[in-house]
């Protein structure tokens, strides 16, 4: 018989019905564990996959990380379908039941806050993108150095044109984050992901993330493609759970 | 991401397909799930110091690894739009500067 953990997914003041048949990470089912007015997302893993060892290894491993993160927000979503939820970061593994229950209880108040902040919005993501390899102004003045100095010219009035270009840019991300967190109840700016995980070739201006009123979905959506209409090139991703807007930090007390 | 969409969530009945405008991609989900979200360190009885470790570390664990690195897995590393300084650019145009100028003296002396 294998070491069990108790690993948490989520966290919400209703039980959801529904989830009966909900499986998460490593094809576990999950259930719920209520406690004090909460309840906790949970499932039973075997810590020879979810201990602290075997995970150092294989959060490593970019498949095993791929379908374990995929699983833990598939969950995260259903019960977000169904009720206002304070995501939990991925891989939090308890020994047991009774802890988890310890931690309802022990941080009630702030799961509280927390739910309450999120009851009845949504989170939406917006990345903006800007082509900053488009060519700048024509290089036609005939230099008078050799192939090296014309080349080392050209390149110097390109970095000039391209920091011109990167301080525009960023500028606009500015704007665009006013914008669309005058419609929002919350904003954060995430780091600009790496062209290679954003999958575009353009520089990314600005990630965004913006907790939204359900009532106001649709000013906010519209406010979207108003900026798209105005030349920017926008992704929207959503609705999310509140992954952003969740920023309690439990710490324990022993 | 070669294959981000097949980390895309299924579409459920009575989900709200309408409202989903476009699938999360994996880069997505695990800039969330990874760096986002309630974070619970003390609590934690399954080798704390370690998980404590391998949660603060985790961007690190990641980024060390080759093959994340060369699938872009490093948001964390470079954000020239966050600290809002091309500092680099700057730096680079003053050594290009720099060696024009050498260059052109040195064409001079030709």
């Amino acid at each position: 018989m294998t070491d069990t953990g108790t690993y948490l997914y989520a966290v919400t003041s209703a039980p959801s019905p529904g989830i009966e048949d909900l499986r998460g990470v490593a094809g576990t089912p999950v259930r719920t564990i209520p406690c004090e007015g909460l309840v906790a997302y949970v499932s039973t893993v075997s810590l020879d996959d979810f201990g602290a060892e075997p995970l150092r290894r294989s959060m490593e491993d970019l498949d095993w990380l791929g379908e374990t993160a995929g699983a833990h927000h598939h969950v995260v979503e259903e019960v977000a379908d169904r009720t206002p939820v304070a995501p939990v970061r991925l891989v939090t593994v308890y020994r047991g039941d009774e802890q988890v229950k310890d931690l309802l209880r022990n941080r009630h108040d702030d799961f509280v806050d927390v739910l309450s902040t999120v009851t009845g919005r949504r989170e939406w993501g917006v990345k903006a993108y800007v082509d900053l390899s488009a060519p700048g102004p024509a290089q036609t003045a005939p230099s008078l150095g050799g192939p090296g100095t014309a080349y080392l010219k050209r390149r110097q009035a390109g970095l000039r044109s391209r920091e011109e270009a990167w301080r525009q840019a960023a500028m606009q991300a500015e704007r665009l984050h006013e914008t669309l967190s005058s419609v929002a109840v919350a904003s954060h700016r995430h780091r600009a992901q790496d062209p290679e995980l954003s999958g575009r070739t353009e520089a990314m201006l600005l990630n965004g993330a913006y907790l939204v009123e359900s009532t106001r979905d649709d000013e906010f959506l519209k406010t979207v493609d108003d900026l798209r209409d105005r030349g920017v090139e926008i992704e929207l991703t959503g609705p999310w759970a509140p992954y952003s807007f969740t920023d309690l930090e439990v710490r324990g007390d022993g | 991401m070669t294959d981000g969409s097949r980390y895309a969530p299924a579409v459920r009945p009575g989900s709200q397909p309408a409202a989903r405008r476009e699938p999360a991609n994996l880069g997505d989900i695990l800039e969330r799930v990874l760096d986002r979200g309630v974070v619970i360190a003390g609590d934690i009885r399954v080798n704390l110091l370690d998980i404590e470790l391998l949660t603060i570390k985790l961007r690190l664990v990641i980024a060390s690894v080759d093959t994340a690195k060369e699938m872009g897995i490093d948001w964390w590393e470079h954000d020239p739009w966050l600290t809002g300084d091309s500092k680099a650019l700057q730096d680079e145009n003053r050594r290009l500067r720099a060696r024009l100028d050498a260059l052109e003296s040195g064409d001079r002396h030709d």
